[in-house]
């Protein structure tokens, strides 16, 4: 497996990359920790002229806190973040979530920032990402950065708001202290990309469902929120029966792939299931 | 267990019966040692090969010029080009005289017949440069339609091979009336039609690839006076033949060697078109090559396994006593005849009737070709096949009579008095306990105690459902009597050689003709050796897989190498001592008759005088005083040709949870109690069980070729094709009884096949199992959720759950009718 030639830069600023990405344009490739990257090239399936890395780029890595929000620089590993206790106590949905992908060995070079960009629907990170209402920082060529709510970053199959000639440079997520979570990811190894997920993320008061988000991984060409399951859940007891209920509406506008891990109506069906358990889990149920 | 000897007490604890971890393992596991990859000559080039994408075509032309000049390309090979001296991959094994066997050239000429077949070979300076030099190479093809499923292609609208006039690649028959060891098979069918049970069933073995560790590759140095070829190989000295046979080099100008080789499961059972193209292009060159596969071409090159219809038809009477068994495959060997291909599913004819007493038996065959990825041998070899098909069988059976599938199983098996037997298939089983086995399993699986769980799950209609599955296999192993090969076709015997010499100080060096690649043969051989000659195990030394070395021999596969070749190593041993006895009787002035070998010593029998082993080695090294007239070496060579094979056996039990809200199967509890006889090396048979029975439960559970309609492979990566690890497994219960082999004088029994052959049933059983009660009788493997989820549906959409007829009879003139096909969902 050995891809065609490539010259590499590895700048050590966002400045350096940007630049870098504005000189080189179409032709370019950013690598973040190089999971769905190195493969695509090992197997030629992309020639790029030039691979950018931004590996040794400290401003982008590690996870510290704004205030209400969690700010997580895009090189920051999976291990990194699953690392942090700030993460734990404060959006305990993407640890959860996080814990599942694929194997230690990729979590220890995959990162979080590299999986949003990849935008692969079948990814754990967006479904939480979105549910949790997190922003995504985009610096531009022009020494500028814009902030794009996650609902808005996801645009298409493997395709993102980041532009061309853009970097994602940090994850900010409001903090969600106190609610409960549970990523509930359906494979048939552990190893393997979601079939389907199902992020879910509750506050609970006196006994009932104040707030609920929900994520759905793989139910669609990007991954999606289930907001009016949201919203039947407010003010739900955390029951099976209420919760059932709540949940049934979860595949409306669902457009989920069909391959050899299960067609479009298995995948619908299971999305209502993993549903109803994620917020059952979440709840403490 | 060991091979008890009586020994002096203060001897040294035997050998055999310890749990040595491996010798080998350090180096192969750092990957610090002889790869072929690692191999690296002066001047050595690299070559990428370019591959047909299509399923089927015909070569129309083939531009290479652009390639010629892409930098540190040397040349540009075409099947053309190398036509003269490259050779043919032949067949071992064709099954009949009628067999058809389209001719497989290493590198296509002007017809490929499955996508990946090798057009064009690219040799450049580095591996890089000739892979990026095999992007330019240009081939135009006249694309021509493909058959890719074995039902289409045995219709024959479709030709695999359109100068074949036909897909069958052959038939085949086994008939217990025919050759007089049971019954008629149709009278004991009318019989059982009329006032009896008949269970109809159609099962499927879907294609699996052999996913060993090491990718295939090959070094090939033509400069020396023998062509040398390192090969990621199990068969060097079959590669040897086969090289020879077919290419015009002299078998003594040939030098073979499989240097460490990681894993294989039978994929590296084969000669392979790489093997051959690198060595016709080293030929050409008169330069060293190396190639080596990426994984995506080990997917789509490298021989797949398994891939089966199997039509049964089992009649009982109402009790649940087997009358008789037919069976009715059809077999998809891919485009070619592989190296053992066509027989694969012939060795599954003797192990349909497994461990049980049926009256009539009748085994069909027919082979075909498709234009799919060639298929030959992959851990079991036809054992596993026939052994899922009977114990699903005997589980179907248990529940048309409404009784425990032990108990069915128990109605009909030999019991351990009756050993030796002779089956309905005409092999003779020399010995194994089938109720102890069992008895040891129940207990350890806790039998009863999930039985009543199951009850209570089912009673309190409980989401996740619980299954028991059972296995209780046995199999054929050590390959092979080379009479029965030849009996069989066979291209090639069945026996094994060893030699040992004696080295001057004082350590031994043992040559196996067997070619392990990741079985721990140092280790088991080491220890063998070290209790025949009384020698520390540190001083024996194990070489193997170098023609030059060991250059005889059948290499590894069937369970063989401990059963066969190792008993060649006993007996080369037994004559080592033999020789050495002379002279010691010579060295301590007494009659031979007198001398008394124990423990690595020669003593005279009611005195105190004695000599070592490595005393005797040194004295016949200098040749100084030894009997008159007598050759100056105590190294002996034997070669063992065994009478049968072995006939492990066990009883395996698994317990699967079923969410029946997601279809999701979750392995509860899985014990296994294997018989193989004696047991040399405790610690290596626990691995080769563990090892074993993963394969076999991630066929019943996870892995599955599959191709699209163009005859892509689909799962062409690890993505896709769903290999477990451990953390998708649990932690099995494993436990032996001991029936020694009576056809080795260690007593043992091949373990390498058995967990792989005896799982999967077990697996699929236990699902099945769980959701019975919904109306389910089957469900394709691999058992997706999706499938199993499925199966749930259909069966509680019927009226009656659970009341449904459970055994469909096949229609009249219907040969195939695909039961299985409803539950499979969308995949094709």
């Amino acid at each position: 497996m050995i891809p065609a030639q490539f010259d590499y830069l590895a700048p050590t600023s966002v400045a350096d990359a940007v630049a870098a990405l504005a000189e080189h344009g179409d032709d370019a490739k950013v690598l973040a920790g190089g999971q769905s990257l190195l493969p695509i090239l090992r197997m030629r399936l992309n020639a790029p002229g030039v691979v950018i890395d931004l590996g040794r780029i400290p401003e982008l890595q590690g996870v510290s806190e704004d205030g209400d929000h969690l700010v997580i620089g895009a090189m920051t590993t999976y291990a990194a973040v699953l690392a942090s206790e700030a993460v734990t106590t404060h959006a305990a949905l993407l640890s959860k979530a996080i814990a599942t992908v694929a194997d230690p060995q990729i979590r220890h070079r995959g990162t979080i920032g590299g999986a949003l960009v990849h935008a692969d629907p079948a990814g754990d990170v967006g479904a939480p990402a979105l549910a949790l209402g997190a922003e995504l920082v985009i610096a531009g060529a022009d020494g500028s950065t814009r902030t794009v709510a996650a609902e808005d970053f996801f645009e298409d199959l493997f395709a993102t708001a980041v532009g061309e000639g853009e970097l994602l440079t940090q994850i900010r997520i409001p903090k969600h202290t106190g609610w409960g979570a549970h990523y509930e990811k359906f494979v048939r190894v552990s190893h393997q990309w979601s079939i389907v997920g199902v992020a879910a993320t509750v506050r609970s008061e006196g006994g009932s469902i104040a707030e609920a988000r929900v994520g759905l991984t793989n139910m669609g060409s990007t991954p999606l929120r289930a907001r009016s399951v949201e919203e039947a859940l407010v003010g739900q007891p955390a029951t099976d029966e209420a919760v059932r209920a709540a949940v049934a509406s979860v595949t409306d506008g669902t457009n989920p792939p069909s391959d050899l891990n299960g067609d479009a109506d298995y995948r619908k069906h299971l999305a209502t299931v993993l549903t109803r358990r994620a917020v059952l889990a979440a709840a403490g149920a | 267990m060991t091979i008890t000897e009586d020994r002096p007490a203060d001897a040294p604890t035997p050998e055999i019966g310890k749990s040595r971890t491996r010798k080998e393992d350090q180096r192969l596991i750092t990957g610090r040692t002889r790869w072929t990859d690692n191999i690296q000559l002066p001047g050595m080039l690299h070559l990428a090969m370019v591959r047909s994408p299509f399923a089927h075509a015909t070569i129309s032309a083939i531009d290479t010029s652009e390639a010629k000049g892409s930098s540190g390309v040397v040349a540009v090979f075409t099947g053309e080009d190398l036509k003269d001296i490259q050779g043919v991959n032949i067949t071992a094994w064709p099954v009949s005289a009628e067999q058809k066997s389209p001719d497989h050239l290493p590198v296509a000429v002007s017809h490929v017949a499955h996508a990946g077949e090798i057009v064009a070979v690219v040799a450049a300076r580095t591996a890089a440069e000739a892979r990026d030099a095999a992007e330019l190479v240009d081939v135009d093809y006249d694309e021509l339609p493909a058959v890719l499923d074995l039902k289409e292609a045995a219709k024959d609208e479709v030709l695999a091979h359109p100068s074949l006039g036909t897909n069958t690649s052959a038939t085949w028959q086994l008939d217990s009336a025919g050759q007089g060891s049971g019954g008629d098979i149709e009278e004991a069918i009318a019989t059982a039609r009329e006032g009896g049970i008949l269970i109809e069933r159609e099962y499927r073995q879907q294609r699996l690839i052999p996913a060993f560790m090491e990718p295939r590759s090959t070094v090939v140095d033509p400069t020396g006076e023998q062509v040398t070829m390192w090969s990621s190989t199990q068969v060097p000295h079959v590669l040897r033949f086969c090289i020879a046979a077919t290419t015009g080099l002299p078998e003594s100008k040939i030098r073979v060697i499989a240097p460490d080789v990681g894993g294989g499961f039978g994929g590296k059972l084969q000669t392979t078109p790489e093997e051959f193209a690198t060595l016709a292009v080293a030929r050409k060159l008169s330069k060293a090559v190396k190639y080596t596969e990426t994984r995506s071409e080990t997917m789509v090159s490298g021989h797949h396994g398994r891939d089966q219809w199997q039509k049964l038809t089992l009649a009982a009477e109402k009790d649940g006593r087997v009358t008789g068994l037919k069976v009715e495959l059809m077999a998809d060997l891919g485009a070619y005849a592989a190296l053992v291909g066509g027989g694969v599913p012939v060795l599954g004819a003797w192990m349909f009737n497994s461990i049980y007493k049926f009256a009539s038996y009748q085994f069909n065959l027919t082979n075909y070709y498709t234009n799919k990825t060639w298929v030959d041998a992959y851990r079991g070899a036809g054992r596993p096949e026939a052994t899922y098909a009977i114990e699903r069988l005997m589980d179907e059976l248990a529940a048309e009579v409404g009784v425990d599938p032990l108990e069915i199983r128990e109605k009909n098996w030999i019991t351990h008095d009756e050993f030796p037997f002779t089956t309905v298939a005409g092999m003779t089983y020399d010995s194994g306990n089938y109720e102890a086995a069992t008895a040891k399993a129940k207990e350890l699986f806790g039998y009863d105690e999930l039985r009543a769980e199951q009850k209570q799950r089912r009673e309190s209609n409980d989401p996740v459902q619980l299954g028991i599955g059972i296995s209780t296999f046995t199999e054929m192993c050590g390959l092979a009597p080379s009479r029965i090969l030849g009996a069989l076709n066979y291209g090639a015997g069945g026996w094994e050689s060893a030699s040992i010499r004696m080295l001057a100080t004082g350590t031994v060096e043992v040559i196996t003709g067997v070619s392990p690649h990741g079985q721990g043969h140092e280790t088991a051989w080491s220890q063998i050796v070290a209790d025949k000659l009384g020698v520390p195990f540190e001083n024996v030394e194990v070489l193997h897989g170098d023609t030059q070395i060991a250059p005889k021999g059948m290499d590894t596969y069937g369970s063989r190498s401990l059963v066969v070749g190792a008993e060649a190593v006993v007996r080369a041993a037994d004559k080592v001592i033999e020789k050495a006895k002379v002279v010691a009787a010579h060295l301590l002035e007494a009659s031979v008759d007198d001398i008394e070998f124990s423990a690595g010593t020669f003593g005279v029998k009611g005195t105190d005088k004695g000599i070592s082993m490595p005393e005797v080695a040194l004295a016949t090294w200098t040749g100084h005083n030894l009997p008159d007239g007598m050759e100056p070496s105590i190294d002996a060579d034997a070669t063992f040709d065994p009478d049968n094979f072995s006939f492990p056996h066990g009883t395996h039990l698994c317990a699967m949870e079923v969410d029946t809200e997601t279809g999701a199967s979750t392995m509860r509890k899985y014990v296994c109690v294997d018989d193989i006889g004696n047991i040399i090396n405790p610690l290596i048979v626990e691995g080769q069980v563990h090892g074993g029975l993963v394969q076999g439960i991630a066929q019943a559970l996870w892995e599955g070729a599959e191709y699209d309609d163009q005859g892509t492979l689909v799962t062409g990566s690890f993505v896709d094709y769903t290999l477990p690890t451990s953390a998708d497994t649990i932690s099995f219960i494993t436990d032996h009884t001991y029936s020694p082999s009576t056809y080795n004088s260690l007593g043992t029994k091949g373990v390498g096949e058995a967990g792989c052959i005896a799982s999967t049933p077990a697996v699929v059983n236990a699902i099945v199992d769980a959701v019975r009660s919904f109306g389910v009788n089957d469900i394709l493997m691999p058992c997706t959720p999706e499938r199993v989820w499925k199966a749930i549906q259909k069966g509680r959409s019927v009226p009656g759950e659970g009341e449904r007829d459970a055994q469909p009879h096949f229609d009249e003139g219907v040969p195939n009718q695909d039961p299985g096909a409803a539950a499979e969902g969308s995949q094709a």
